[in-house]
């Protein structure tokens, strides 16, 4: 393969690992505050493609208040209504589902399995209402192919990196820099000494969610922008890579989060662009067993209960 | 058999094994719609068979699009509610597991759509509606090389899946008949259900292939095009006759329009019964009939056809299916309307292929019709 093929091969690796970047943040976020592995995220993020899709065709057709608003309008749009009412989602089902295992003192591994039949809720509950039909998303922007030098860069792709980018960030910056981020450190650190310093623990946690739901709702809706055919089951194999991308880059840890997503998606992409496909996951999984077989941690993990 | 027993066996029970969900439910739709369009029309006054007057019942069950699934469905078709013939499974993937079965619980059994030899490879009681991808693939090298005047081909396809494997394959052993070896310059590959192949078509696009060949499904094409033309990709791209079922262009849009398939038949500017059948199924369900339900439309007739010329049912349901079976091996000229069939000893039907063009409404236009 030539230059301009290995470049192309990086700037594909880089679009398909901000999906598995996005998503696992979202794990990392809930497992850090709560250590609750929520296996219903990779079904957060299919209900927020569908939100997107709800609201793209909302805002921009024949149903919508303001017909024929442009595409990057309803995008600009969009964007914080996607995030809010796919956290809308994620709030309910730590309110309904999580919260009142965790008042009765019940063990995590009942909260996980919990999790695990949330998401198949969320799956089925999305082929009860919508069948099982594929949902064709509407073109919001027009895709521009921009050619350099034998490189085909479009502005998607460069946004969806840029919104990996930006969600990695911002997140860091909350947990880091802010309050209620302290706040978080501290639950993960001791969930029964923080309530006695006057924090308010239930409202820490629905906002984790609401982070994290928030940000799988984005990737759901840049998922949707750059493969604009949506299923009910999208969210599952998807969702299981980028929660083991989250415990190779170090579960809890957001900046492990972050590179085991974009870990996942190089070797993913190299695979395929070096060996026949059907190789893929069995070398990409091979190798991020390899690495936590060298660091049980994971790549930013320590080995300690305060992570995040 | 006692007297009381056969009345109330006035029906001729066929089962229909469809992916009713699962990853291609339109295919599953599009036959379930045609079927009870059928049934309807036949119950107005009943179905002749020898002496007696008999009514159709249909049972359709969901394959989910699975192999495993289609196999279970196919048994308790058989062994359950004991039809007297199977209608479906449509695609390669469950028709050939399914098709061991109906073999071995010897009951005929027509698939509309799968074209992968398997299918009825070495089995007596299995036959088809549509042409094989032995006919399909060479026609697509074919007009690939005489259409767009290419030399180069690529091929992207999903190897975990019987139709796109042995479609792709025998495209390329035909092209690179016409244009030497190597001739198919990148043979890529994925898997069911993978939504990224920007890895694959960068491989595409850097190889200098001047045509595509993607042997996919409605579901899997608008992905596969979207980020060809993404990565900068500005050729011709051809598919195959599953392009046809289920709503592709409602999932693709302007993305598809320009590009070439091979089908079994075109609905835009069709004539005489075909034209009939889809006024009557754009009435009814308000939308044009693809391939799967006009093949379905024509495999449920020429199931029922096989049970008229039986001559009349012994009520004894293995004698029956056997009955059923050796008619249908001797079918000659049956007149449906995507064409003209005869079945040669395998199940398999001779019958032309067409090559349809999305024109520039998004409607499947006749392009040119390639005989055998």
């Amino acid at each position: 393969m030539d230059f301009a093929g290995i470049i192309q091969n990086i700037l594909n690796a880089l679009q398909w690992g901000s999906f598995y970047s996005l998503i696992a943040l979202g794990y990392c976020l809930v497992y850090g505050v709560l250590l609750l592995i929520n296996f219903a995220h990779g079904d957060i993020f299919m209900v927020g493609a569908y939100i997107s899709l709800f609201v793209a065709t909302l805002l921009l057709g024949q149903f919508g208040g303001i017909p024929g608003m442009p595409g990057w309008l309803v995008l600009t749009l969009a964007v914080p209504l996607v995030m809010i009412l796919t956290s809308c989602v994620g709030v309910t089902l730590e309110r309904i589902a999580y919260r009142p295992l965790r008042r009765k003192g019940a063990h995590r591994l009942y909260v996980v399995i919990t999790a695990l039949m949330c998401g198949l809720i969320l799956e089925n509950g999305n082929l009860a209402l919508f069948g099982a039909s594929r949902r064709s998303f509407p073109t919001l922007v027009e895709t521009h192919v921009f050619d350099v030098s034998g490189v085909a860069v479009t502005n998607i792709k460069l946004a969806v990196i840029l919104v990996a980018i930006i969600a990695f960030l911002f997140l860091r910056f909350v947990v880091v820099k802010t309050k209620i981020g302290m706040a978080m450190r501290a639950i993960s650190y001791d969930k029964f000494a923080v309530p006695l310093m006057g924090i308010p623990i239930d409202t820490v946690i629905v906002f984790t969610f609401v982070l994290g739901s928030g940000f799988a709702g984005l990737a759901g809706l840049m998922f949707a922008m750059t493969y604009p055919v949506l299923d009910p089951y999208m969210g599952a194999m998807i969702g299981w890579k980028a929660f083991i991308a989250a415990v190779v880059g170090g579960i809890g840890s957001i900046r492990g989060a972050f590179a085991g997503g974009f870990l996942l998606g190089f070797v993913e992409i190299m695979v395929v662009a070096f060996f026949p496909s059907t190789l893929r996951d069995l070398i990409a999984f091979s190798i991020l067993l390899f690495i936590l077989w060298l660091k049980p941690t994971g790549l930013y993990g320590v080995a300690r209960r305060t992570k995040i | 058999m006692t007297g009381l027993a056969h009345a109330a066996d006035d029906t001729i029970k066929l089962g229909f094994d469809i992916p009713l969900t699962g990853d291609i439910p339109d295919v599953g739709e599009s036959a379930k719609n045609s079927a009870e369009m059928l049934k309807e029309q036949i119950n107005k006054d009943g179905i002749k068979v020898g002496d007696k007057t008999y009514k159709v019942e249909f049972i359709y069950e969901d394959n989910e699009s699975k192999a495993e699934s289609a196999v279970s469905a196919a048994n308790k078709l058989i062994t359950q509610d004991e039809v007297l013939g199977m209608v479906g499974p449509q695609s390669s993937k469950q028709a050939v597991p399914a098709g061991e079965v109906a073999n071995n619980l010897k009951t005929p059994m027509v698939s509309p759509w799968s074209t992968n030899p398997n299918t009825t490879l070495d089995r007596p009681y299995v036959f088809r509606g549509c042409f094989l991808d032995t006919f399909q693939g060479p026609t697509a090298a074919k007009f690939a090389t005489q259409e767009f005047g290419a030399k180069k081909a690529a091929v992207l396809y999903d190897i975990a899946s019987d139709y796109p494997k042995g479609l792709a394959e025998d495209f390329k052993k035909a092209f690179e008949k016409m244009h030497g070896e190597g001739s198919v310059v990148a043979f890529e590959t994925f898997t069911t259900k993978d939504v990224d192949f920007s890895a694959q078509l960068t491989n595409i696009v850097k190889s200098g292939a001047e045509v595509l060949f993607v042997p996919q499904y409605y579901n899997e094409v608008p992905l596969i095009v979207k980020q060809a033309k993404a990565l900068g990709w500005d050729k011709p791209i051809l598919g195959s006759d599953s392009w046809g079922g289920g709503d592709l262009m409602g999932l693709c849009g302007d993305d598809c329009k320009g590009y070439f398939f091979v089908t079994h038949y075109a609905a835009a500017g069709a004539k005489g019964k075909t034209k009939d059948f889809i006024d009557a199924y754009k009435a009814k369900y308000n939308k044009t009939p693809d391939d799967v339900a006009a093949l379905t439309w024509d495999s449920t007739n020429l199931m029922l056809q096989a049970i008229k010329d039986t001559g009349g049912l012994t009520g004894k349901t293995g004698k029956d299916r056997k009955a059923i079976m050796k008619v249908l091996g001797t079918v000659k000229d049956f007149d449906g309307i995507t064409g003209k069939m005869s079945f040669t000893p395998e199940g398999d039907p001779i019958k032309c292929a067409v090559v349809v063009k999305i024109d520039d409404a998004g409607n499947y236009s006749f392009y040119e019709s390639v005989c055998p």
